[in-house]
Formats: C-alpha cells, sequence, structure tokens
C-alpha cells in the first residue's frame, strides 16, 4: 500500500478527492495480454494540485481514463469526493472536467457549440450553459473565436478549448493529461497560471505531463508511476528534498588554467564556465570564496538540470533495475 | 439532480445540427433518387404493368418507397454520427458525463428517426406530383413509420457499435439492407411469387413494415397486419436491448 491521508501543506483535509485503492487493469488481445495497472493504492486530497508523472507506457493514461470511466478496471475501488465508480457512477462523473491528451472534440462545430453541447450533457440549462460558455471562453481567450470550427483553431486553442470544455459543468476536479504538450512557452505559462488560479478557487487539479518543471512549479503532491505500479507518493518537498548532489552552471570572469575547487567535484567547460557538483549540506559559500581567492568573479549560476528531472530518471532507472533483478 | 431531459436535448440538437448542416448530402440526394424512381419505375415502366394488388402501379409503390428512404436515411444516419464520434474520439464527451446509457441511445437515434421521417416527408411530397396520395389508417401509418424508423435507426447504432473502419458501416447497408429492401415488396407484391418464396420472403422483416405502411396509405396488406404490428413492435424491443447491453459493456467504445 502507498497511500496518504488527506494533507495538503501539512494540513488534514475533509476528505479526499480521489481515492484509489488496489487498482489493476489488463488489456488482453488476441495476441498478448499486457498488464497496464499492477494494484496501485493512491489517494489526493481535495484541493490539492497533483502530479502523476511516469515514463510512456507506464499506466498514467489508463488510471486517468478508469478514473473518468473511459477505461474498464479489472478490479480494485475508485472513489471521487466519496462516490464508488461502481455503484454511483453518474455522481462520481459530475465532480469531474477531463482534459484528455488527444483533441477528442468534433472538429466541425464551433467552439461555442462544442461547449454547449458538454455543458448540455451535464443537465446545464441552456440559458446558464450561454453564461457559463461567455465566462470561460473569455478566461481562455477564445470568445473572439467562438464563432470558429473546431479544426480552423491553432495547437494552443485547440488545448484551451478542452480547458474550458471540461469547465463548463464546474467540476470539483480537473484532471488534465499532459495539457500542455505541443504549445509554445507563452501559452504554457499563461496555461500555469490560469491553473493556478483555479486551484486557488478550490478545484482539485490532477495534472500528467512530461514537463517536470511544470510539475515543480505548480504541485504540491506527486505520483511517480512506472511499469504499473506507484514507485514514490509523497509531496513535492519531500521528494526533491531526498535529491543529494546538484549540478550548479557557474558563469564566471573569464579566467586561465584550471581554477581549484578542492572539495568540489568540477568540470571546467570553456574559458568562463564550471560546471559544480554539490552535495547535500555542502553549500555553495565555499566555492564563492575559493573563486574570490582566485580572482574569479562568479556572473550568475543555474541548476544544470530541472531537479525534479534528475530525481525521476534516477527512480525511472532504479525501477528498470529492480525489475531486471526480479526477472532474473 | 441531473436533468436527463436537458442531456437527451443537447444530444439530439446536436445530431439534427449535423444531418442539417450536411443537407446537401443527407436531404438532397433521397430527393433526386426516389424521383427517378417515380418518373421510371412509376410512370414509364408502371403505366405498362397495369394494377398491382387492386391500384394503379404508382400508387402501389409509393409507400414502399416512402418506407425505403426512411429506413436508409435512419440506418446511415446514426451508422456514420455514432461512428463518426467514435474515430474522432468525441464520443469521450459522452462517456465522461453522467448521461445514462439509455439517454445516449435515445439521443442518437432521435436523431437518426428525424433525419428518416424529415427524408420520407420530403419524398411524400415529391410523390404527390405523380400520384393523389390516400390514407386508410393515420394510426397505422404513424405507428409504422415511427418504429421503424427506430428499428433501423437502432440497427445503424449497433453496426457502429461493431465498426472499426468506415468500410464496415457501407458493408451492411451494401450487401444486407439494400438487398432486404427491395425483396421486401416495395416494387411488387408477395402474391406474385411462388408459394416457397412467399414462405422465404416473410423471414424478412422489411416485407412487414413495407405491408403495414401500405395498409395505412391504401389498406391492403399482404401479410397479417396484427402479425406484422408484432413484428415490428419485437423488433424494436430486441434491437434496443441490444444497443443498451452493447453500451452498457462498453463494446467498441471503452478499452
Amino acid at each position: 500500500m502507498n497511500t496518504l491521508e488527506p494533507t495538503i501543506n501539512g494540513k488534514k483535509t475533509a476528505m479526499n478527492a480521489i481515492e484509489i485503492t488496489d487498482l489493476k487493469k489488463t488489456y488482453q488481445s488476441k495476441s498478448r495480454t499486457v498488464e497496464a495497472l499492477k494494484g496501485i493504492s493512491l489517494n489526493v486530497a481535495q484541493g490539492d494540485f497533483f502530479a502523476l508523472l511516469g515514463p510512456n507506457g507506464a499506466g498514467k493514461s489508463t488510471t486517468i481514463g478508469i478514473i473518468s470511466s473511459l477505461v474498464n478496471k479489472t478490479s480494485g475501488t475508485v472513489k471521487v469526493f466519496g462516490y464508488d465508480i461502481d455503484s454511483d457512477i453518474e455522481a462520481a462523473k459530475s465532480q469531474i472536467g477531463l482534459v484528455p491528451q488527444e483533441f477528442n472534440f468534433n472538429m466541425f462545430e464551433t467552439v461555442l457549440q462544442i461547449v454547449l453541447n458538454q455543458a448540455g450533457y451535464y443537465g446545464v440549462e441552456r440559458s446558464e450553459a450561454l453564461k457559463r460558455a461567455e465566462k470561460y471562453l473569455k478566461q481562455t481567450d477564445l470568445w473572439e473565436k467562438r464563432n470558429a470550427r473546431g479544426r480552423e483553431l491553432s495547437g494552443g486553442m485547440k488545448r484551451r478549448l478542452m480547458i474550458a470544455r471540461a469547465l463548463m459543468h464546474e467540476p470539483k476536479i480537473l484532471i488534465l493529461d499532459e495539457p500542455t504538450a505541443g504549445v509554445d512557452i507563452e501559452i504554457r505559462r499563461g496555461m500555469w497560471e490560469f491553473l493556478k488560479d483555479l486551484n486557488a478557487q478550490g478545484i482539485t487539479i490532477i495534472l500528467t505531463t512530461h514537463y517536470l518543471e511544470e510539475a515543480e512549479m505548480l504541485c504540491r503532491n506527486i505520483a511517480i508511476i512506472d511499469n504499473g505500479k506507484i514507485g514514490k507518493n509523497t509531496n513535492m518537498k519531500s521528494l526533491l528534498a531526498t535529491l543529494n548532489v546538484e549540478t550548479f552552471v557557474l558563469d564566471t570572469s573569464p579566467f586561465k588554467g584550471s581554477p581549484d575547487l578542492a572539495e568540489y567535484h568540477h568540470q571546467i567547460v570553456d574559458d568562463h564556465t564550471i560546471e559544480v557538483e554539490v552535495k547535500k549540506g555542502q553549500g555553495l559559500n565555499a566555492i564563492f570564496k575559493q573563486l574570490d581567492t582566485q580572482d574569479i568573479q562568479v556572473l550568475s549560476m543555474r541548476n544544470k538540470a530541472n531537479r525534479l528531472e534528475e530525481l525521476f530518471v534516477r527512480l525511472v532507472e532504479e525501477g528498470k533495475s529492480n525489475q531486471a533483478k526480479g526477472d532474473k | 439532480m441531473l436533468s436527463y431531459s436537458v442531456a437527451l436535448k443537447a444530444i439530439l440538437t446536436k445530431e439534427c445540427n449535423r444531418f442539417l448542416r450536411i443537407w446537401v448530402q443527407t436531404l438532397v440526394p433521397p430527393a433526386i433518387t426516389m424521383t427517378l424512381y417515380f418518373v421510371i419505375f412509376g410512370n414509364l415502366v408502371g403505366s405498362r404493368i397495369g394494377e398491382m394488388g387492386g391500384f394503379d402501379y404508382m400508387s402501389f409503390i409509393v409507400p414502399g418507397l416512402i418506407m425505403m428512404s426512411v429506413i436508409t436515411n435512419s440506418y446511415s444516419n446514426v451508422a456514420s454520427s455514432f461512428y463518426s464520434a467514435k474515430f474522432q474520439r468525441n464520443i469521450e464527451e459522452l462517456l465522461v458525463a453522467p448521461v445514462p446509457n439509455y439517454i445516449i441511445i435515445l439521443g442518437y437515434i432521435g436523431g437518426g428517426m428525424l433525419r428518416g421521417l424529415l427524408v420520407g416527408l420530403i419524398v411524400t411530397c415529391v410523390s404527390m406530383l405523380f400520384v393523389d396520395i390516400q390514407i386508410h389508417s393515420y394510426t397505422i401509418l404513424i405507428f409504422t413509420v415511427l418504429l421503424t424508423s427506430m428499428v433501423f435507426s437502432l440497427a445503424g447504432l449497433i453496426n457502429a457499435i461493431f465498426a472499426n473502419s468506415f468500410d464496415d458501416i457501407s458493408i451492411i447497408p451494401t450487401f444486407i439492407l439494400t438487398p432486404l429492401t427491395y425483396l421486401g415488396g416495395v416494387f411488387y407484391s408477395l402474391t406474385l411469387l411462388p408459394e416457397i418464396w412467399q414462405d422465404i420472403s416473410k423471414i424478412n422483416p422489411i416485407v412487414y413494415m413495407v405491408n403495414a405502411f401500405r395498409y395505412g396509405f391504401l389498406g391492403v396488406s399482404d401479410v397479417d397486419l396484427t402479425f406484422a404490428v408484432v413484428m415490428i413492435i419485437g423488433f424494436t424491443v430486441i434491437f434496443f436491448a441490444l444497443a443498451l447491453y452493447l453500451i452498457n459493456k462498453g463494446i467498441g467504445i471503452r478499452s
């Protein structure tokens, strides 16, 4: 079992938005059987901003598919705000807004028709749906495009349309499967701000993403899923605290030869760039002092890799290594 | 409490918008095809055939031709709309929403029925250019056309559920539906056939629908009317139950 009490920033919350217990999914075809989920257990607290990470084929989309009723589970239980998807499926569905990975709206319908239809499916009367359409299409900068057909939108607009559509019934939880895949950095940052605002309004958000910077910036809690199992399920701060070594890139004033940084493993990139590995607890002051005594000024500094990315790669490699041992 | 009537209305509106948006593909062709049938079979060939079932040939084939257009349009509307929704994956919009499966079915077949009935109305108007329409029983007429369009909308839905390509939604209409329609007594009275072929024809469900519909217009039928009505109700119930079972199981739409 790998479960958490419903907490956000260390404080207990009223209830879990999502409770998954021993969830299994096996895909069977004539030629082969694939065990996509091998009994995962996971809780997401109400109001959380939660990241579900994992390499391709790890089981992220299957998990989301089961929560949102697009995939039939093999066994296990899933509850959405206390509603079991086996016994209270309609109540459970009402809580969820889904933004899938692939564009799945009718490309021949207009933006307005697409969001109004979705509101209708959730029982929202047309007069109310029109108000919400204006609100959410304006918030996603699509109001001017309301009469354009889906196929006429750019990639970024299509992504935003799927978010606006998911909000039309004002769900308590928003599930986004790689929402910023393929959009430029400006739009991505705009979407991050929008999602942060939604979360601040009390909407629980679950996000899968390949941009680990995105998860680190937005999410408070995280689960890393690999090969159908939960590898880690903890809060972002705790996870990042387990990182033992970070590599910093220092841009310095020009120097000759090889600066002396005795206690630090380092590498000279060129005559004004040094990469330094800093172990947990070592601190950075000594680096600056040592360089200062050699008349080398540090002009700027940055992490070589995203911290979460380093952890993610390490965890996935550990998972592969454990699997290989198990296979032997 | 979620209003299912709002959800049903949303699906119906979407379906009607779809076939009205592409009216040149959905409403015009049946009118042209049926006009050709009336001109060639009814006027040119029919004038040499003489009477059929106690009526001139044109009057005899009008109910069958209207029913043929209702059947093919109800079927193809739901088959293509539901399969397109699967293909574009926008069926997921409905699958994630708290809409009971029977509402999804009613929404789609409602769209198919509306198109079938609209085309039936257009063909009826076209037929009035060639023949004086007489109506023997409004009750039988309306009952038969409503349930027949429902049966074939459901059949189109079932076809789309199993379909894995656009070819799969044209195979059944081409190789099964069209032959059954042509052999369903649209152009001839079953009494013209040898007895063995009359018996074989009675396996064909379209025989009952065409004959019940013809009874509504002309007051004549090659089959027992009560039996025909029971058959039509039976097919409606069986096809609805089958469609509901398939959607509940998620066949073709959930992995």
